[in-house]
């Protein structure tokens, strides 16, 4: 994360003057000033002091008044219902000493809580480093005083773990508050990503990366057999598809609208894959609304048909439910259920149970606890290891999506899935399914893209899901780290098949921190309608744009990265699947010789790519 | 050979030891005096060398044949099915008679002969000179000297003729001390570290019981303390946990009484018995072996095999020795019953940790000379190489490999050679091809006359060196001069490249140390090409001393390479499509061998016009 933007403001001269920060990404790397060297200069105390009048980038529309516009201007204005942010802040500033860790140095300073940020400016006499942190990546806090000073312990959602050491107790217990108050604002409008505007992007430039017209135009080059229907358009019949859904040619979007009734959550079966070899497709959807009654749906039997006719003459379908048999029948009781054999010719159900929801988040907790413990014995982490399930989510995860790869690739078969509510464990499946299939899923811009349609397009409900991570004392209502699980799954491929994925893990730790929490707009909300609700597009940045500026790009791409147009099948015995140090460990164990190796092993390819005068084509010709 | 029935099967089947699906491939058995091989219909063959195998069985009965399963000691398990029991039956037999073997005569290394002379092959022996080795650690010194005291391995049939003790320790002392160690294993120097001016001595426990006591052994100790200028007193550690220790002495053995001897600092470390780690290890198989085991089954069985228990308590007693040595400036007396198991794994990792050259291939074989075979590890006993008693068996050397396999884990970058170096050390304590890991102590090598009847195994793995090269080691960085790995609990690991050596479809299917390895192979080619083309340079140039023709050289160098350039592309992407066939669900075709295709495909050598493009790109950069 280097590209910082810096901007900063003052009320005048001396210790009242305040410097004011926007930092690339969540992240609390330091802040690296960028101001003009005159202007460092000309300022006794290390501090710009810029008077709106006399700034030299005076225009609100210039990228560069960040700061001045994000979080002075319009920081404390909004309001919060009916709150003001500054009510909510009760403390300025005060002196403190940051730890960040064993490695890291602490950092002593003025410690200063704003709208959306959490600043410790080095004094006068330090160095010029700025350090924040996101209010909205505080995961937990936790405050204890002793004599006349305080210790705050923030978790964050990255599970990085901070101490503050507070001078005076009244700055400490205000300054908590503010925290507590300011991270849990739910919001979404008044969050920091409506206030980023970060140097070298524009707004709206990136929300048209990876449109769903943009998946169908590489269908339609392939098939005739799909079409995109806008029936979605103003969200009536699914509030969480977007506008444009790619369906079957043979049904229009009358019959799409009682698909949709048939459907809970109005989720009617919509192509997540075209797998060109093959000439089939994965699809999924969400439960079928068959209830007590055994209800059927004549236009979701003959949309199902129309995908079998679409397809390979005589290919058959299975339909792959992430519950247990069991449970799919329970479903009938509250309305949901599953499709009845005999209304589904051609259509084989299978059931794969995936956890989902509650128990995944306390697997989760239970994992992160785990690792904290830097103490015990080999046998105590073993069988707590073994006791949180984590890894044997992600077996059960992997193991899942190439089974649905496997029908589509090898028995030439329309694999349709689904659990319930078809916005977890299904997107979970059908996008790991992409990534071993599909070649150009595995580069750099194609897992942005596949993200992107099936994640956060295909209504992955990311407030909800992220709000807290594992730290959180707070009952887990909706959190599930599903995404994290996903992502983990994606490394453990990489680790099988280390020159097969474009991206390396930057990418991977990257989402992970912005799903969570983020400066920039694309993982808030939980749908497509909610986020054109919030005008999030126009008025947020996208993390792609963010991410694919060259020189952030650079640095998460896979070095070794060769176009590899084969399906990766990954071993899912629990001998070749490892706890993924790189995200669960990252803060926690001191930096690892062996990531000084692999920086080594970058900088040889680096040298490499110098000598061989051009980049590694990405794109695998097919 | 009179134990070969049946030399040829035909039609047997071998199952894929993970595959749900039970597939198979079908081939032909053929069984020699020395292996058991399988060639199956895609001519991909199997050797089995019968050393290696360490149990057979035949299971019942079935449909389709007679199945038979072999399990290996280098973790290789392999089950086929013979369509007749008979067959079956026969071959049993005869694994069973061909895989135990009486004496040690009958072992393959006094039969095996791979075309070297007689002179070759005692250069092959020579190329560990453990003097030298003592030479370079800077003994013998003022205080330090070589003890003539087992010339004739009169003192301690075990130990090796030439030992190093302490200058003021006298031949009486010495002998007074030996009897009152276990199998007279007395306290002799291991390693020296010339820094530090400190020592690693190891022995045997002392026969002291309840109350015994030795003065010459008492002297001993202080004259090892005293060989130390900087720090007088030393570590005596013990590394057995303190239970068995005291139950030793109930049968007159036991451990140090810190009161009779003066400036020690006595100390357990708790590594567990050979009988311990031999369950262990068989848990941890039965564990691994199993097919559809689920994630925590898997972590559960880890953990009550406790073999990464045992792993940990060796690397921690490493440390503390190593720690001693660098912090305190101590020397550190070893020692655990006998002085051949526990204390070889810690004497030679700690001497590891300390030293740079031991992370170095020669180095390494130098480090299992001196502290394994030298000092009387028994080799043959552990690893069973005759038919011997099963309770003698025990996988001290394998834990020792895996220890510093954790350590290149943990230090990419210390250690000169690669996992391959170990796995292959590894695959020969138990081949029983070469002399080296035969026998149980020196004096018995001696009489077996192996440096006359058979060949040392150094020098075959110095010939393909390149192979176990790591590519990312840097000798020079001063970092790793000394090691201080972390022992928390998440660092260790299951080694799956040990224990699933042979079972493919558990690896990831692409290498990145592959890549790497071909990248410096490369930049070495280039380097060599710059080379070439600087001195061609030059001759043009005093040929004729304007420089026109120079830059033609150049051009007509470049306007070639993009051609080949694209041609190198292809290679490899032509490479992929050929797979094709291949391609499988779980990846785990036995037939899907990717990985090391692509392993073969990286380890070629690159045509050599090739790297003239980069050689001109670098030059021109």
């Amino acid at each position: 994360m280097d590209e910082i933007e810096f901007s900063s403001t003052g009320s005048g001269w001396g210790p009242r003057s305040e410097v004011l920060a926007v930092g690339w990404g969540n992240s609390c790397e330091t802040v690296r000033w960028l101001l003009p060297r005159g202007l460092l200069n000309s300022c006794p105390a290390g501090v710009a002091s810029c008077p709106a009048s006399s700034c030299p980038f005076p225009s609100p529309r210039s990228p560069r008044l960040t700061l001045l516009e994000s979080v002075l201007l319009l920081g404390p204005r909004p309001t919060t219902g009916g709150m003001e942010f500054s009510e909510l802040i009760r403390t300025g500033r005060a002196q403190a000493k940051l730890l960040r860790g064993p490695e890291a140095p602490p950092l002593r300073g003025t410690l200063c809580v704003t709208g959306h940020h959490l600043l410790l400016s080095p004094g006068p006499q330090g160095t010029s480093d700025l350090w924040l942190l996101l209010l909205r990546s505080v995961d937990s806090i936790e405050k204890r005083v002793s004599g006349d000073s305080g210790t705050i312990t923030l978790r964050c959602k990255d599970l990085r773990v901070l101490q503050l050491d507070i001078e005076g107790v009244e700055a400490t217990l205000d300054i908590a508050r503010s925290i507590e108050a300011l991270s849990s604002l739910e919001s979404v409008i008044t969050s920091f990503p409506f206030f980023y505007r970060p140097k070298g992007l524009r707004l709206g430039d990136a929300w048209h990366f990876h449109p769903p017209e943009r998946y169908y135009k590489r269908v339609a080059r392939e098939t005739n057999a799909w079409r995109l229907s806008e029936v979605n358009e103003d969200f009536s019949l699914c509030l969480s598809y977007p506008r444009a859904v790619i369906v079957p040619r043979a049904v229009d979007d009358d019959a799409l609208a009682r698909c949709a009734r048939f459907r809970q959550g109005g989720r009617f079966p919509v192509l997540s894959y075209h797998h060109a070899p093959s000439g089939t497709v994965l699809l999924r959807s969400s439960q079928p609304l068959t209830g007590p009654q055994k209800r059927r749906c004549a236009e979701d039997e003959e949309l199902l048909r129309a995908v079998l006719a679409g397809a390979r003459p005589g290919a058959p379908g299975f339909i792959l439910d992430t519950r247990s048999a069991q449970a799919a029948k329970q479903a009938r009781v509250t309305g949901g259920g599953t499709e009845a054999k005999a209304a589904y010719p051609g259509w084989k159900r299978l059931h794969r149970p995936l956890e989902r929801g509650r128990p995944l988040q306390e697997s989760f907790v239970r994992l992160v606890e785990a690792c904290g413990d830097l103490e015990q014995s080999m046998d105590g982490w073993l069988s707590q290891l073994e006791a949180c399930h984590w890894l044997a989510h992600v077996k059960e995860a992997l193991s899942t999506a190439c089974l649905a790869a496997r029908g589509v690739e090898r028995e030439e078969a329309c694999v349709l899935v689904h659990g319930a509510e078809g916005t977890d464990s299904t997107l979970l499946v059908t996008s790991l399914a992409q990534l071993i299939l599909d070649p150009l899923s595995r580069t750099m811009t194609g897992f942005q893209e596949l993200v992107e349609r099936e994640w956060i397009q295909a209504g992955h409900p990311f407030q909800l899901r992220c709000a807290h991570s594992a730290f959180s004392h707070a009952c887990p209502k909706h959190e599930a780290p599903t995404f994290l699980l996903f992502l983990d799954c994606v490394w453990q491929l990489g680790r099988q098949f280390p020159l097969s994925l474009e991206f390396g893990e930057g990418l991977l730790l990257a989402l992970f921190e912005h799903a969570y929490a983020s400066p920039f707009g694309t993982f808030l909300c939980s749908s497509e309608k909610e986020r054109c609700l919030c005008e999030v597009r126009t008025r947020t940045h996208s993390l792609w744009s963010g991410l694919n500026q060259p020189k952030v790009r650079r640095k998460l791409r896979n070095p070794l990265y060769v176009p590899n147009p084969l399906a990766i099948w990954p071993s899912v015995e629990p001998q070749s699947l490892r706890l993924w140090q790189g995200l669960f460990l990252r803060w926690i164990r001191p930096p690892e010789p062996s990531q000084v190796a692999w920086e080594k092993v970058w900088q040889r390819l680096a040298s490499k790519e110098k000598t061989e005068g051009c980049e590694p084509t990405s794109k695998p010709q097919l | 050979m009179e134990h070969i029935r049946t030399t040829k099967v035909e039609q047997v089947k071998l199952l894929d030891r993970f595959s749900t699906s039970n597939k198979s491939l079908t081939g032909t058995l053929y069984l020699t005096a020395t292996h058991l091989l399988f060639i199956d219909s895609h001519q991909k063959e199997t050797w089995i060398l019968h050393h290696h195998i360490a149990l057979v069985e035949k299971l019942a009965l079935t449909t389709s044949g007679c199945p038979l399963v072999i399990q290996c000691k280098n973790f290789r398990i392999v089950h086929f099915i013979v369509p007749r029991e008979r067959d079956c039956h026969d071959i049993y037999n005869s694994l069973l008679q061909l895989s135990k073997q009486a004496k040690y005569e009958d072992l393959y290394a006094f039969s095996y002969n791979p075309k070297q002379n007689d002179s070759e092959r005692l250069q092959g022996w020579e190329l560990i000179d453990l003097a030298e080795e003592y030479k370079r650690m800077g003994v013998p010194n003022s205080n330090w000297q070589l003890s003539d005291a087992n010339r004739e391995y009169k003192i301690c049939e075990t130990y090796p003729k030439e030992l190093y003790v302490p200058r003021i320790a006298s031949k009486p002392i010495i002998v007074g001390s030996s009897k009152f160690r276990s199998k007279g294993r007395f306290p002799v120097l291991s390693y020296y570290h010339q820094n530090k001016e400190a020592a690693i001595c190891r022995c045997s426990q002392p026969l002291s019981g309840f109350s015994a006591r030795c003065l010459e052994d008492e002297h001993l100790l202080q004259a090892i303390s005293k060989a130390n200028p900087v720090n007088r007193y030393m570590y005596v550690m013990d590394t057995r946990p303190k239970l068995n220790a005291m139950a030793n002495r109930a049968a007159g053995k036991g451990y140090e009484n810190e009161d009779n001897y003066s400036n020690i600092r006595f100390q357990f470390v708790g590594i567990e018995n050979i009988h311990v780690m031999r369950s262990s290890l068989q848990k941890l198989l039965e564990v691994n072996g199993t097919k559809g085991l689920s994630v925590s089954d898997f972590y559960s069985g880890l953990e009550s095999s406790g073999w990464l228990r045992h792993i940990k308590a060796v690397m921690d007693a490493a440390i503390f020795l190593a720690k001693a040595i660098m912090v305190e400036n101590a020397s550190v007396l070893v020692h655990c019953s006998d002085g051949w198991d526990r204390t070889s794994q810690v004497c030679s990792l700690g001497s590891l940790l300390l030293d740079s050259y031991y992370r170095t291939i020669k180095g390494f074989m130098v480090l299992i000379e001196k502290d394994w075979i030298s000092f009387g590890h028994k080799f043959s006993e552990r690893c069973g190489h005759l038919d011997g008693d099963p309770k003698e068996v025990s996988p001290v050397f394998t834990q020792f490999l895996e220890c510093v396999w954790h350590l290149t884990e943990q230090f990419p970058q210390a250690f000169e050679f690669n996992e391959a170096f170990l796995l292959q050390i590894h695959e020969h304590i138990h081949s029983c091809q070469f002399g080296n890991f035969l026998g149980n102590c020196q004096k018995e090598r001696e009489e077996l006359k192996l440096k006359e009847k058979t060949y040392s195994l150094w020098p075959f793995l110095l010939d393909d060196q390149k192979k176990y090269l790591n590519p990312l080691y840097s000798y020079k960085s001063p970092k790793f001069a000394v090691l201080e790995p972390n022992t928390v609990s998440f660092n260790f690991k299951f080694w799956r490249n040990m224990y699933h050596q042979f079972d493919r479809t558990l690896h990831p299917r692409q290498s990145v140390f592959n890549v790497i390895m071909n990248m410096d192979e490369q930049n070495q080619q280039l380097e060599k090409d710059i080379k070439d083309l600087e001195s061609k340079i030059k001759q043009c140039k005093n040929k004729q001393t304007d420089g026109i023709l120079t830059k033609e050289l150049l051009h007509s160098v470049h306007p070639e390479s993009p051609t080949l350039k694209t041609s190198l592309c292809f290679k490899e992407q032509t490479l992929l499509p050929v797979n094709h066939a291949l391609r499988t669900i779980e990846g785990s075709n036995p037939a899907d061998n990717r990985y090391s295709e692509y392993a073969e495909e990286f380890s070629k050598s690159e045509p050599g016009v090739v790297s003239l493009e980069y050689g001109v790109a670098r030059m021109t950069c």
